[in-house]
């Protein structure tokens, strides 16, 4: 594993970070929050990152893809946390589109991923329940046999998307008690299916989510993603591949939130000098530094690792996601406070760092979370 | 890679057929080790014959060109020798300040004449070299220091103390800045020089630290004559090499401390087999649910550090000396090896208090003692304050 970017990357990082500045500044997240815009994001963007082959990024060439790994999609999502885009990346490319390709049929692949990839539909997974956590096996919805069939009947939440998506992967108990760690399998819904109804939420940091109501929603048989009961496995393997990209993101954002809060640090003068001479604050921005840095190196080998398929590739994504939770919490909270009044008002942009952090924080498992994964992956 | 492959596969033979059995599986760190010198103590003589093939083959300083006493390896070619090494559970035949500290430097800024004296005797293990820095008054400033140099025909007069010297004890030769000139701005006034240790006028004593070890000294310097010729780089102009120099020390402690390797024979166990000793005793979850995260912070947070020392190496290849980022090793991997010895300390309780004698075993009592020698860990070699300074002005900008 090499822990660098290969000229490639470097390349692709630099049409990112271009494209991002040039077509994503934050503003656009704000006037889209105060627009209470029914999409949330801009579908003329999404096509044209489309065109760009940033959404058909991890998908095969015969998906209409472009074949590549999470280290190079790494470099993209890093861009787009720079400016907080809400394009669907997490919900189409990391979990719905990564469910189909890693455990759906080929008919299931074959109808959606090359959709998928030219930007023309949008997916997620809804994994989230009530009572549950961050624990992906805590499920209580259910799915009955029905004759050839399948009948789901539960609540999802806080489901990436889950307003737009066309199609949504989701979690339903086939076997055992909630708690179960089997018994688990994934499921292809499509958006109109009868029975189903979807519910925009809304978060601090204005992304979009949804509360799905599943009221004896029926599928067919061809609707199983992945084996019956053994879905749980599929949902562990398509979560890390989704926190590993989420870091990313992450990554690009508390750099972000970083990079502006040293840039205030060197223009804000009191007592007649730069605040950003008092050694109280330079300790504290040094600090943050560390912390950016080790979160770099953490989700560079987490991607990497799972490219790999190497054997401690989940150790790997919780040590990132454990790393960037924290990382950008910290930083977000200390980038407020050395911004000062105008820090706290919903003028400045700082204040959406700081709400993107929280939410990011969460998703996938927080801290916490996956300290505890890794302590049982260490058998302790 | 072809090369690199068949490179490979010869360092292996070679290691196979050279290396003493006895040696295998011995760890060692950047601080724990064979350190050579003239007042070695040779308690084990494979040791000396691993040495010595090793020294012979230019491997004790892989990648230095081959006629200064190195290996002449490329990067990528010490990896895999480092690999191979690791593979085959072999320590390094030689450690100490000459490889990782006043090597470098000689061979960026010393003359050749310096380079033909001192590498060749630093890859053989028959100098061992000690750093003359800190002064009594001049500690995390360092510019301030007072040990004066006046010049004599071909010799400067060297008059002054110099504090915190590791291992000046045990030392043969040591490297020093002095101040040549008083009337200069203070930076501007320090050369950097090298110094037998055996000249006249140079007195060494111990220092105890709390932890009742005493790898530190106090070094005063009486009237010590020093050839001008032992000058690296030019006279007034040693503050940039002595800052070089420190950016290679920070790497080395980095490395020493970031990779849990530590010296107690404690290292070998994992945390988590430590905790149950004290804790419950059972295999599984532990039951402490706070120790148990305790535990996974530390591991996670050295982990981290050790992919953010391999980003560094892997960016290094491009051709990259180590830089100011360096500061951030040194203060994450110090503050880890002061958190492991917390939590060990933490995790055994009362069996952690004892200082010597009975109620306590040995690998406790070494904890113990490791966990007061680790308080020094952010404050030699460049307090953490210090490097986060270094941190705010040269990485990040900030104004002063």
């Amino acid at each position: 594993m090499q822990l660098v970017l290969t000229e490639d990357q470097e390349l692709l990082a630099k049409t990112a970070r271009d494209f991002v500045a040039e077509r994503s500044p934050v503003a656009r997240v704000r006037a889209l929050r105060d627009s209470r815009d029914e999409t949330g994001f801009s579908r003329e963007l999404w096509q044209e990152m489309a065109e760009l082959g940033w959404v058909g990024i991890l998908l095969p060439e015969a998906h209409g893809g472009a074949g590549l790994g999470l280290a190079e999609l790494a470099v993209v999502l890093e861009s787009l946390g720079r400016t907080l885009a809400p394009e669907p990346f997490l919900s189409t490319v990391l979990l719905g589109s990564q469910a189909l390709l890693l455990g759906g049929t080929d008919a299931q692949r074959k109808e959606w991923l090359p959709e998928v990839a030219a930007g023309r539909r949008l997916l997620t997974l809804a994994w989230q329940e009530p009572h549950a956590g961050f624990e992906r096996h805590v499920v209580a919805t259910r799915a009955e046999k029905d004759g050839e069939g399948w009948v789901l009947t539960g609540d999802k939440l806080q489901v990436p998307d889950g307003h737009v998506a066309d199609a949504l992967v989701v979690s339903a108990r086939t076997y055992g008690p909630d708690r179960d760690p089997d018994g688990v399998t994934l499921f292809l819904l499509p958006r109109d299916a009868r029975g189903l109804s979807v519910t925009r939420q809304r978060l601090i940091d204005s992304r979009n989510a949804a509360l799905l109501h599943l009221d004896h929603v029926r599928v067919a048989q061809d609707a199983v993603v992945g084996e019956v009961n053994r879905g749980g496995e599929l949902l562990e393997q398509v979560l890390d591949r989704a926190c590993a990209g989420l870091c990313a993101e992450m990554l690009g954002s508390m750099s972000e939130a970083s990079d502006r809060t040293l840039r205030y640090l060197k223009d804000r003068v009191q007592f007649g000098v730069p605040i950003g001479s008092f050694q109280a604050l330079k300790h504290r921005a040094a600090r943050m530094f560390m912390e950016i840095e080790l979160a770099r190196s953490a989700v560079m080998a987490a991607t990497r690792a799972l490219d790999e398929g190497s054997d401690d590739a989940a150790g790997l994504v919780s040590l990132a996601k454990a790393r960037c939770s924290d990382a950008f919490v910290h930083v977000a909270n200390e980038a407020v406070q050395m911004h000062g009044g105008i820090g706290v008002t919903d003028e400045h942009e700082i204040g959406f760092f700081l709400k993107r952090a929280r939410v990011a924080e969460m998703s996938c498992g927080d801290a916490a979370w996956h300290r505890d994964r890794w302590a049982r992956l260490g058998d302790y | 890679m072809a090369d690199l492959d068949s490179f490979r596969k010869e360092t292996r033979a070679w290691l196979e057929a050279h290396a003493p059995a006895s040696l295998k599986g011995r760890s060692a760190s950047a601080l724990e080790g064979v350190w050579g010198g003239r007042k070695a103590q040779w308690a084990d003589r494979d040791a000396r014959r691993w040495l010595d093939v090793m020294a012979e083959r230019g491997w004790t300083a892989p990648t230095w060109p081959r006629e200064y006493g190195g290996g002449g390896l490329s990067p990528e070619e010490a990896k895999v020798l480092r690999q191979e090494m690791t593979a085959l559970g072999l320590p390094p035949p030689l450690i100490g300040f000459g490889l990782t500290m006043i090597g470098p430097t000689l061979l960026r800024y010393g003359s050749e004449e310096q380079k033909r004296e001192h590498l060749p005797r630093i890859t053989r293990g028959e100098i061992r070299w000690c750093q003359g820095y800190s002064e009594p008054d001049a500690g995390s400033d360092l510019a301030s220091l007072k040990t004066r140099a006046v010049r004599d025909g071909d010799d400067f007069v060297v008059t002054g103390q110099k504090v915190w010297t590791s291992y000046a004890d045990l030392s043969d030769w040591m490297f020093l800045l002095v101040r040549t000139n008083p009337e200069a701005r203070k930076q501007a006034g320090i050369t950097f020089i090298l110094m037998d240790m055996e000249s006249p006028g140079v007195e060494v004593k111990p220092i105890l630290l709390i932890s009742g070890a005493s790898p530190f000294c106090e070094t005063f310097l009486h009237d010590v004559r020093i050839p001008v010729r032992n000058v690296v780089g030019e006279i007034d102009g040693g503050w940039t090499i002595a800052k070089a120099l420190l950016t290679y020390e920070r790497s080395m402690i980095a490395e020493a401390f970031g990779s849990g390797v530590m010296s107690s024979g404690q290292s070998r166990r994992t945390l988590a087999d430590w905790a149950r000793r004290y804790l419950d005793g059972r295999g599984g979850p532990l039951q402490d649910e706070l120790a148990r995260h305790r535990i996974a912070q530390l591991e996670m947070d050295t982990r981290a550090l050790m992919l953010t020392i391999q980003r560094a190496r892997d960016a290094a290849k491009a051709g990259q000396a180590p830089g100011p980022e360096s500061s951030i090793f040194k203060i994450y991997g110090t503050e880890l090896n002061q958190r492991r010895y917390e939590l060990l300390v933490s995790l055994a309780g009362p069996q952690a208090l004892g200082w010597e004698g009975e109620g306590f075993d040995a690998e406790e009592l070494a904890v113990t003692r490791e966990w007061l020698r680790s308080r020094g860990n952010s404050i030699e070699g460049g307090t953490s304050e210090i490097q986060l300074n270094i941190i705010a002005k040269r990485v990040l900008g900030l104004p002063d």
